[in-house]
């Protein structure tokens, strides 16, 4: 037996994340491997995709990585607008103060394009320093000694030792879950997203939304568009596409029983798109992603031993009624990270790094950004359903539609939604996201008659057109009680799946028993997008593929 | 590592004339499909254990692009083409015999040699002997159907791991001293289970890829005079091997007609549907 090799940091995953803790790690001289599962980066990764450069932050993407912006990212936004929606009445106000409040900049990115670029950068970094990236290895463990965090085991190499383990392993960081800082237990702390990446020829994009070459547009949409699943839909304009999707809470994904396709397809042929899209609808590609809710799981204190966790797998996803933003948080928190890790550097006690870095989390203002005071505050009130269905009612009411829909409380609305402290304190409940949109969207709001003819891709045409390479016989997921109650809700739920469709990841089945009929739930893995979704919904024992393996992402 | 030319057996790119035989002018020339687990060998062993690697061809000068091929595959240092008229029709006694000096002459002008790594057998021979034939003439130790391989550079000894096939195949594991001539199976399998191991391999291929666009500047062609080899013994002279007479062996005839029949074509696809009636089942 040789001896274990020993990196100084290994940082799991390429993401803007790992890529900025890497890249710092590299500037400070630390010997530094990045371990990547992807065929490439960004083939793992999906986001709505918006990227912001915060004036408040201590480091933005395109500081650590210079020619970010006109290499990796697509349009600016220099448009930002919310829909509020109600049948096919349209009320829209206009959200560039909001969008603007501490923003130097924010430009629509595409994942693959990104990360893969990335990917390049940090490899040169690191290769300075004796590491690099490595990709199509998954990292599928802790290693420890004497029950301490000391490496890290993988499917494709040897374990590997390491002073400073940074996990950017995404949303559902196989790593922050070994180390019992995070689980997948409650559906109320997780968004679930679907994304269309829409072809679209560049003179078009610049023609439909009144725009230049280097213009872009961000719009939101909320209301009754999506009956009453608590979420809403964004569409954001690329360089030679627009990205088009919808995000719910989980939970409430789970209470309506709602299929995450079909509200997305609900907003593509929605009448207010018509113009957009045009004629001839050209779906690029269908993808998914969990989303963690930051006022709920940003881990405060976000490390064990020698062991870090960054951007998703921190939870560090902030997401407040129109305000949306993990990537800054995820480059901010990984080289925050790294200067811990160069601050403390030599340091005996393992968890030296660690408690730096939860330092500079909160002194730097990140924390309180993704755990926002005035929420925990609100929420005490606001998410007890009592007091939603009272304000609902009200709002519903002739007197609270009447109060909403006067002219005075548009303007008022308007500027309400353009401040970043009443946003912060919006709660969860359908009233922000259903209620109030719908009446404004019915008092104020104008019909929309234009004829939207897209088509969107059936469910089986969306996982046709994705690209796979499936591990044949070891499948990444096991269903480890395939009743109805523990497992049915992945059937609606997974974005792949859908109730009376044979061809997705999770199925029902009648069988017959002994003079009785059961419902059971059956599962494939094959076209499985690695969301998550069902690691929290059904019970399941859930790891990401191996190396290389399982759904390969060509737009993100 | 030993490389050679072949015709591209693949289909669409092969060419017979009328009576079977290869019209070598029209098919293209490829690496040899075997060899390409002897370039595995090869590379897993340089990115272990560093060093330099030389791909060595005896052939036209078209065998160039053959090397430049290897060198992007393996990612060579160099090339070296045994080449000249002399050396045409060689069979695989002459082709040892040549390959050989060429081994030679590099190690007395370039630099020792610790390995020679070739495939098992070309597609257009399917002789095998070459490889075995070489290692002869060079009296070196030879270890072929190779599947793993492991080498000790203090000891200056490998550790091999052969495929022997039979009843039930088996794993044989065998040692051998430095110098020597691996002969890769096509059951070889690299493992790189090292991330430094995997850094190296990912900097090689970087650096290969501007070396192999410029092929040219790092191919060395010796010919027999080079090579200080008598004519008789070399190419179709030195070449005891007569194959008297190529036969093509027929294609067995064909015990049903095969019919094309478009299935969107209703009219011509009734009787299609009517010889599946029976096997329909149900009335």
């Amino acid at each position: 037996m040789t001896e274990r090799e020993h990196y100084e940091a290994v940082v799991v995953g390429c993401g803007p994340g790992g890529a900025a803790a890497a890249a710092r790690l590299a500037e400070h001289g630390v010997e530094t491997l990045v371990l990547e599962r992807g065929v490439e980066a960004g083939s793992k990764n999906v986001s709505g995709g918006l990227i912001y450069a915060e004036d408040s932050a201590p480091y933005t993407i395109d500081d650590l990585f210079d020619g970010f912006r006109e290499e990796a990212a697509e349009r600016p936004v220099t448009d930002y607008r919310i829909h509020n929606i109600a049948g096919d009445k349209v009320k829209t106000y206009d959200l560039t103060d909001l969008h603007e409040h501490d923003t130097d900049w924010c430009d629509a990115v595409l994942r693959r394009q990104m990360d893969s670029w990335l990917e390049q950068r940090v490899h040169e970094k690191a290769s300075e320093t004796g590491g690099g990236v490595l990709t199509n290895v998954r990292v599928n463990g802790l290693l420890r000694e004497g029950g301490e965090i000391v490496g890290v085991t993988c499917d494709e190499l040897d374990p590997i030792e390491a002073d400073l383990i940074v996990a950017a392993d995404g949303v559902n960081s196989e790593l922050a879950r070994e180390a019992g800082l995070m689980d997948w237990e409650e559906p109320d702390e997780w968004f679930q997203g679907v994304k269309a990446v829409v072809d679209m020829d560049p003179g078009a994009v610049n023609h439909r939304f009144g725009i230049d070459d280097d213009e872009g547009v961000a719009h939101l949409f909320s209301g009754d568009l999506f009956e009453d699943v608590r979420g809403g839909g964004f569409l954001y304009t690329n360089e030679e596409s627009l990205s088009i999707g919808t995000v719910f809470h989980l939970d409430s994904l789970v209470a309506e029983q709602a299929e995450p396709h079909e509200l997305l397809d609900a907003l593509l042929t929605h009448p207010v798109m018509a113009h957009w899209i045009g004629d001839g609808y050209d779906e690029r590609e269908y993808a998914a992603k969990l989303v963690p809710d930051s006022k709920k799981v940003a881990h405060r204190e976000p490390y064990r031993d020698r062991l870090v966790l960054v951007g998703d797998a921190a939870g560090q996803m902030q997401a407040q009624g129109p305000i949306i933003k993990g990537m800054n948080h995820a480059v901010t928190a990984g080289a925050l990270a790294a200067d811990a890790f160069a601050i403390t550097r030599g340091n005996a006690d393992p968890e030296a790094a660690g408690r730096r870095y939860a330092k500079l989390l909160e002194d730097s203002g990140t924390m309180a950004k993704l755990r926002p005071k005035q929420y925990d505050l609100a929420r005490t009130v606001g998410e007890r359903d009592a007091v939603t269905n009272v304000v609902d009612r009200v709002l519903e009411s002739p007197i609270g539609s009447l109060a909403l829909g006067n002219r005075l409380a548009d303007r008022v609305l308007e500027r309400a939604y353009n401040s970043p402290f009443l946003v912060s304190m919006l709660p969860d409940t359908r009233t922000g996201y259903t209620t109030v949109p719908t009446v404004i969207g019915e008092a104020r709001g104008k019909s929309v008659r234009w004829k939207n003819d897209a088509e969107p891709p059936s469910l089986e045409e969306r996982i046709g057109e994705l690209t796979y390479d499936t591990d044949v016989g070891n499948p990444h997921i096991e269903l480890r009680d395939d009743s109805a109650e523990a497992s049915g809700a992945a059937v609606y739920a997974c974005p792949v799946s859908a109730e009376e469709f044979g061809g997705g990841c999770y199925r029902t089945e009648r069988v017959k028993t002994n003079g009785d009929e059961e419902t059971l739930v059956s599962l494939d893995t094959q076209p499985c997008v690695e969301c998550g979704t069902c690691a929290i919904v059904a019970d399941t024992t859930w790891e990401h593929p191996r190396g290389g393996k399982g759904v390969e992402y060509r737009e993100g | 590592m030993l490389t050679k030319g072949v015709p591209d057996f693949s289909e669409g790119a092969v060419s017979f004339d009328e009576d079977g035989h290869l019209e070598r002018g029209k098919t293209p020339t490829v690496m040899n499909p075997n060899d390409a687990f002897a370039l595995e060998a090869a590379l897993q062993t340089r990115v272990r254990h560093g060093g330099h690697v030389t791909g060595m061809s005896m052939g036209p000068p078209g065998y160039a692009s053959v090397l430049q091929g290897a060198m992007e595959s393996v990612y060579a240092d160099d090339s070296y083409l045994l080449s000249d008229r002399e050396l045409a029709a060689s069979d695989t006694w002459a082709t040892a015999i040549t390959v050989s000096a060429g081994i030679e002459k590099y190690r007395e002008e370039v630099a020792d040699v610790d390995l020679v790594f070739a495939g098992f057998k070309t597609a257009d021979g399917e002789t095998g002997q070459t490889g075995p034939q070489t290692c002869w003439a060079l009296e070196w130790p030879i270890v072929t159907h190779v599947v793993a391989l492991d080498i000790d550079p203090d000891e200056r000894r490998l550790r091999a791991k052969r495929l022997v096939e039979g009843d039930v195949d088996e794993i044989e594991t065998v040692e051998a001293p430095l110098p020597c001539v691996v002969i890769a199976d096509p059951e070889f399998e690299p493992t790189y289970r090292k991330a430094s191991h995997r850094l190296t391999h990912k900097q090689l291929r970087a650096e290969t890829r501007e070396r192999a666009a410029e092929h040219d500047e790092y191919l060395t062609t010796w010919d027999h005079a080079d090579l200080n080899l008598d004519p008789d013994y070399i190419g179709l002279d030195g070449s005891p091997t007569i194959v008297s007479s190529v036969d093509p062996i027929p294609k067995a005839p064909s015990e049903r007609e095969a019919t094309m029949i478009d299935p969107e074509d209703g009219a011509a696809m009734e009787p299609v549907l009517e010889e599946l009636q029976p096997f329909a089942g149900g009335d």
